[in-house]
């Protein structure tokens, strides 16, 4: 059996949700990892832990409480009422927090590892050469962490493709809407509907599998730097 | 046209505290044993240490006191660190644009051109960074200091990651620069050799303070100082070429102290030339001697004589205005009499032409 029209729906939400999710984090984790590499902040490590909880929670307890701080009664889900607008639980845009916070760690640890890599001293020399912090972060900073870039980028798309249990907790499972592949996958398994299931399957572990083989031969190439 | 320090800075039970002021041209050498404080006074300076405290002024320009600290990219500071650090992201020319591009155009005084004749670089302009050799790395790190048009260039042992060959091929690059572009420059170094091949003035450091700040054969020729004590130590005079004795292979030059006779290729005469003479190859006799296989003999006078180890003496000779060292036993100190002001001979066994 060829894959649904509801299908097709669910892939096109995981893809826009995984690269929205994909964008905001690199938005927001880039000065995040920045300030993590750099600074000597002795609380620093309260930081570090935070955002590497969501790689040991279970996906249903960020998602519980997800739901209750997204849902009508919650701090932003009423938030957003009082503002006029729909709760953000079962919604789209609750389903990028929820991936945005589950992704934090695909992120902001390979960018925060980049940073660390290059050190004080290109800084330092691009200080003495008169760039100034916002200059040198721009010129020096950003392309020489450009691998981390790509790592992160990818580890966040495909981590947020693969999400099962907090888009299940906050999102519902509401085909055309808030279903993404991993449970519709899921639903058709438990339909029974194992040609469809393969379809789908097969099309995500090919799609996994080609952005991490990018990622690699990307990397590769970053190693050796431009002429 | 000076460079003012009046620098503080405390790290963990470490202190510097330096307070100097370097005539604005020529190389100005720091030199002190490991963890003196060398590179944390270069750093203070540039900049790249926030907590250091006090006064620094530059060619009039204050870079720091009076309750302002200019950050180091709005100092004009042309800095050499040891490792050649150039940024990988960028080819040769990249890195030699990176300064350059961010000063301002009235305020440029030495060009992408001139930068790169002086350190002998163009053939290198389109590699990339990271292929080129360790000397040819620090080479395109000293021109992307100097296109930057620096009031003051910090070299921090720039020569120290480099085999001797490499050191000896960089060396003239840095002499030329210093005359060519009469840029003030601080050169960080522990080897006696670079000192006396580059160096016109001297500012030893001991633990985080100036032991004493001034010319370089002054320093060389104090008793009191570290230098003369080492097993290496030598005095460094000037001499001019006068002539050239063809059949003896010989280079004739004139010192304050008289004339110097010293086998090698021929120079050009009328050049002058620093001269490098060690303690352990100056003798003194009471008289003049007459058949004797050296050829440099002067009359002088012992100024000053201090022990040197349980066996041996350090005499520090005046010749005119010169000064020579001279390392003896305690015991031929003893029965010659030598003491300060006592009228000797010094038998110069060897002398090395150092620049």
């Amino acid at each position: 059996m060829m894959p649904g029209a509801d299908d097709l729906t669910a892939l096109w939400i995981t893809l826009k949700l995984a690269a929205l999710t994909t964008l905001i984090l690199l938005l927001l984790g880039t000065p995040l990892a920045w300030w993590l590499a750099r600074s000597r902040w002795r609380g620093r490590f309260l930081v570090e832990a935070v955002v590497a909880l969501p790689l040991v929670l279970p996906p249903t307890v960020l998602g519980f409480y997800l739901l209750v701080a997204l849902g009508p009664h919650g701090p932003l889900g009423g938030l957003m009422r009082a503002l006029g607008g729909e709760p953000l639980a079962f919604t789209f845009n609750g389903l990028v927090i929820g991936s945005v916070i589950y992704s934090l760690p695909f992120v902001v640890q390979p960018l925060q590892a980049a940073f660390s890599a290059i050190g004080a001293r290109p800084l330092e020399v691009a200080a003495t050469l008169g760039a100034s912090p916002l200059d040198r972060f721009v010129t020096v900073a950003l392309p020489q962490a450009r691998a981390g870039f790509v790592t992160a980028a990818v580890l966040g798309f495909a981590h947020t493709l693969g999400e099962f249990g907090v888009v299940l907790m906050i999102g519902g499972n509401i085909p055309g809407r808030t279903q993404v592949i991993s449970i519709a996958i899921y639903d058709h398994v438990e339909a029974l509907e194992y040609g469809q299931a393969h379809w789908l399957s097969g099309g995500l572990l090919l799609l996994s599998f080609l952005l991490l083989m990018g990622v690699y031969a990307l990397n590769r190439r970053f190693s050796v730097a431009r002429p | 046209m000076s460079v003012e320090i009046d620098l503080r800075l405390s790290r963990g039970a470490f202190r510097l505290q330096v307070d100097a002021r370097l005539p604005g041209q020529g190389i100005s050498a720091v030199f002190g044993p490991s963890g003196c404080g060398k590179t944390s006074l270069l750093r203070a300076i540039a900049g790249l240490e926030p907590a250091a405290q006090g006064d620094l002024r530059v060619n009039g320009e204050l870079w720091q006191g009076a309750g302002r600290f200019l950050p180091p990219h709005r100092r004009a500071v042309g800095y050499v660190f040891q490792q050649p650090s150039l940024f990988d992201h960028l080819g040769v020319r990249g890195n030699l644009e990176y300064g350059l591009r961010r000063v301002p155009v009235a305020r440029r005084r030495v060009t992408l051109e001139q930068a790169v004749e002086l350190m002998g670089i163009g053939h290198l302009l389109h590699r990339r960074a990271q292929n080129l050799s360790g000397g040819e790395q620090q080479r395109v790190a000293i021109a992307r200091a100097l296109a930057v048009s620096p009031s003051l260039l910090l070299l921090d042992e720039p020569l120290a990651a480099l085999d001797e060959p490499r050191k000896q091929a960089i060396l003239p690059c840095l002499q030329d620069l210093h005359r060519e572009l009469g840029i003030p420059v601080l050169y960080v170094s522990h080897t006696r050799s670079e000192l006396v091949r580059l160096a016109d003035r001297l500012l030893l450091l001991d633990q985080g303070r100036v032991q004493a700040l001034g010319p370089l054969d002054e320093l060389f020729a104090r008793l009191d100082l570290p230098l003369a004590q080492a097993p290496d130590s030598a005095a460094v005079i000037e001499a001019r070429m006068v002539a050239r004795d063809e059949r003896y292979g010989l280079n004739r030059l004139q010192f304050s102290g008289g004339l110097l006779e010293v086998a090698g290729d021929a120079l050009p005469v009328g050049e002058t030339r620093r001269l490098q003479v060690l303690a352990r190859d100056v003798s003194v006799t009471l008289e003049q001697p007459r058949q004797t296989s050296i050829l440099n003999v002067f009359p002088a006078l012992i100024e000053e004589q201090v022990g040197h180890g349980s066996a041996q003496v350090m005499l520090r000779l005046r010749l005119g205005d010169s000064r020579l060292l001279s390392r003896v036993t305690r015991k031929s100190a003893e029965t010659l009499g030598l003491q300060p002001g006592r009228r000797v001979y010094a038998q110069v066994k060897s002398v090395a032409l150092v620049a």
